[in-house]
């Protein structure tokens, strides 16, 4: 079934009236409010409002971000004022659910914060929370405020008015070019243009070319990807169909690690409602484009995420990369012409499109345009996603919206960009959210993971850790990789066991640099970052380690676990 | 908690097992179906890889039985032999290391009285370790059955196997 905009719109418009005469109780269910026990919260709100009888609707939206607060609530009253409570406990909704939906009271103690009308005594707006002050949402404007499960919801803040604009009125070149004016490089680490990629594709042949989406995610430490995907999911989808329509492309892939089940189920139900509303399949909104859209699970590996080796991830088969040339524009999925993306790169192209490419090149610094999104975690005060403009210290993230270290110790280290990325020590927190300023500062700012640890960790200790990662994660296919990652790992035990041997470093440093050049992919190639990084950094613990046979920070005490595994 | 289709797979014989392996690999949604969506839908459903299933998944796919093998033990969330009713992940990346995973993953392996991943002696609990589970905003971080549990202490982490014990099978 073909619809036009303005039905879609007229449709999201009925169901937003209808919400507004009803109170409306929201509960963030993704990963992290789960874990923070949300599940639990939610079922207590429905059944108090069950047993209670009360006209309501209680929905479930993604991640606001504050995940320091989760379980996250908010009671919207008719008049549309949103008052929101953290840190629920399931024994406290009943009570909640009594105070906003019984008893109409503004707000109860503990209430965290409010958005729209009126100021309430003692309860600070929304956006005056120290973790939102200075926030630019573009790709995380719905997260946490729509519910994800809903196309309307998504259609009644503007959702596909960008598609809409772009086949209705520009060709697919005046897309690309859009794109290619924002600046946008990709968020999936290694930050190459996103319109000169899609260029690429475009001049392929078709007519069978793929969009993939990446969200494998496997970067301890980042969870931005799927919280879009549990959080707005169908901005991403119209971004899929946006590059499927400036590059030619007939059809998109979402790729999502399986075992994540909330992410996997909000997309795959937005695909569905998607092609129901006639968004995707043939001729999107009665426009001559036609394109469909799947997701496709993989298995644990984190190899899987890199763009080749996803390729043969979706064909079923072993992830492991491809050799280049020829590179995926030219022969990719199953042999025909592919262009991979980042979810947070393609989440990024409907506001584009929407907005015009300069306004999107105004924000941001002279090489990094737009926003970066960070997960903050570890040991800081306040862990969770942020959005803010390129350009921002580290600083202004860490200190400023996460609150510094928690529990009031001090900074040791941030771990950025993946475990792949480096470890800046704490005098870096002046260095601005950039690519290229990150870079050169050793580290990456990759798909936007930073983990903080405070000083109790050891340096030495923490490289060791990701180190096992990225051998525990090889894939084996080329050898300075599968057994560089091992020999590193050995060597990075022994230092922590204290039995490090004369000429340990040179030996990595030797590892390192053939890894660095003789491997197939990213992963053995940026391996050794991790171990450079540190030892740049911590130069003194490791040698503390290696020649006093002490751990300064009294985490190594010879008895370390490193999960054994190996890929069999 | 297992599903009754694993309960029933666990107890009928290969043939039965076969059958239901092949409804699962037909009942696939698709598209695009290949070896690795095959055998992450056996595992999905039955909660491990049996020899039938590579067999079936390799008739299933027109692929050999080398290839299934191939792909099966890639991926480290494909396990080999029935679990046991509960299973119990802890995260050892780096965002829940630096908050404490390693006495939280002593503090299991205590509890279940193992030295590593596997299954407890009386066959109640299976323990897999995990690079992240995703949400490392809540750090440290478990995953009891279906339930993820975040700023998980090893007290906390104590009570959830102590509460599987109680519950007993299933
Ligand atoms: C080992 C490895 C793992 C990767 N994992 C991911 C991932 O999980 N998600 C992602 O978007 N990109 C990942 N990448 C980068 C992709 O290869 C690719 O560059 C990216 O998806 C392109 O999207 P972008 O241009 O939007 O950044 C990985 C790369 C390597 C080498
Ligand atoms: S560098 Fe490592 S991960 Fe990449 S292909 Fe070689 S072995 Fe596999
Ligand atoms: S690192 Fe432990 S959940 Fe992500």
């Amino acid at each position: 079934m073909t619809a036009s905009y303005a039905v879609l719109q007229e449709r999201a418009q009925g169901r937003q009236w209808a919400l507004a005469e009803k109170r409306r109780v929201r509960v963030g269910t993704a990963l992290c409010g789960m874990a923070a026990g949300a599940g639990a919260v939610l079922d207590a709100v429905r059944r108090e409002v069950g047993s209670l009888g009360l006209e309501a609707t209680v929905s479930e939206v993604g991640c606001l971000g504050l995940c320091y607060a989760e379980p996250l609530v908010d009671f919207q009253s008719p008049g549309g004022q949103r008052v929101f409570y953290g840190n629920v406990a399931k024994e406290q909704a009943p009570r909640l659910v009594r105070a906003h939906l019984v008893e109409g009271q503004p707000a109860m103690e503990g209430a965290l914060a409010t958005l729209g009308g009126e100021a309430l005594p003692g309860v600070p707006a929304l956006g005056q929370l120290p973790m939102m002050k200075g926030q630019l949402r573009i790709a995380l404007g719905n997260a946490g405020h729509i519910d994800p499960g809903s196309l309307e919801e998504y259609v009644a803040v503007g959702g596909y008015g960008a598609l809409d604009k772009a086949l209705s009125g520009m060709a697919p070149q005046q897309v690309l070019e859009e794109v290619a004016r924002s600046g946008l490089r990709g968020r999936g680490g290694a930050a190459f243009p996103t319109g000169v990629k899609w260029r690429f594709l475009a001049s392929s042949p078709g007519p069978v070319k793929y969009i993939l989406a990446n969200c494998e995610e496997g970067d301890p430490g980042a969870f931005n990807d799927k919280a879009v995907l549990e959080s707005d999911p169908h901005a991403l989808l119209e971004g899929i169909v946006l590059a499927g329509y400036a590059t030619g492309a007939s059809k998109g892939f979402v790729f999502v690690r399986h075992g994540h089940e909330g992410p996997i189920h909000r997309m795959r139900e937005a695909v569905q409602q998607a092609y129901a509303a006639g968004l995707l399949g043939a001729n999107i909104l009665g426009a001559a484009f036609s394109f469909d859209c799947e997701v496709v699970l993989v298995g644990e590996s984190y190899v899987s995420g890199e763009e080749t080796a996803l390729m043969e991830a979706i064909e079923g088969k072993r992830a492991t990369p491809r050799y280049r040339p020829p590179f995926p524009a030219a022969v990719g999925l199953w042999g025909k012409p592919s262009n991979i993306n980042n979810i947070k790169t393609l989440t990024y192209v409907p506001p584009i499109v929407a907005r015009g490419g300069s306004w999107f090149a105004s924000i941001g610094t002279e090489r990094s345009k737009g926003t970066a999104i960070l997960c903050l975690s570890g040991a800081v005060q306040r862990p969770g996603m942020v959005e803010v403009p390129m350009g921002r210290t580290l600083r202004e993230a860490v200190e400023g919206l996460g609150g510094g270290v928690a529990g009031g110790r001090k900074l040791k280290l941030l771990q950025t960009g993946g475990p792949l990325g480096g470890l800046l020590s704490a005098d870096k927190l002046d260095i601005p959210l950039d690519f290229d300023a990150m870079a050169r500062a050793g580290a990456i700012l990759g798909s936007g993971g930073i983990i903080v640890a405070d000083d109790t960790a050891c340096a030495v200790d923490l490289t060791r850790l990701l180190v096992a990662f990225c051998q525990f994660e090889s894939c084996g296919k080329c050898f300075p990789c599968r057994l560089g990652t091992t020999h590193l790992l050995e060597i990075m035990e022994r230092i922590c066991r204290f039995q490090a041997r004369p000429g340990d470093l040179e030996l990595m440093h030797t590892v390192g640099t053939q890894m660095a050049a003789g491997s197939l992919c990213g992963h053995g190639q940026l391996g050794f970052n991790p171990v450079q990084s540190a030892l740049k950094s911590f130069g003194a613990e490791f040698t503390a380690h290696i020649e006093r046979r002490t751990c300064p920070a009294g985490v190594c005490d010879g008895k370390y676990l490193t999960p054994e595994r190996s890929r069999r | 908690m297992p599903s009754p289709t694993r309960q029933a797979a666990l107890t009928t014989p290969s043939e039965a097992l076969r059958a239901t392996i092949r409804r699962v690999l037909a009942s696939q949604r698709g598209p695009t179906v290949t070896v690795l969506s095959s055998l992450l839908a056996v595992q999905d459903t039955l909660g491990y890889i049996s020899p039938q299933a590579v067999a079936e998944v390799a008739e299933f796919t027109h692929a050999s039985v080398n290839d299934v093998w191939g792909v099966a033990s890639f991926y480290t969330n494909f396990r080999f032999a029935p679990p046991a009713q509960h299973t119990v992940e802890v995260c050892w990346g780096p965002s829940c290391h630096v908050v404490g995973a390693l006495s939280l993953l002593k503090a299991v392996l205590e509890g279940l009285g193992r030295t590593g991943e596997g299954e407890t002696s009386d066959g109640a609990i299976t323990l897999k370790y995990n690079t992240c589970l995703g949400a490392c905003a809540q750090a440290p971080v478990m995953k009891v059955d279906q339930q993820l549990v975040g700023r998980a202490t090893p007290a906390l982490a104590s009570q959830w196997l102590r509460g599987l014990r109680r519950e007993g099978p299933g």
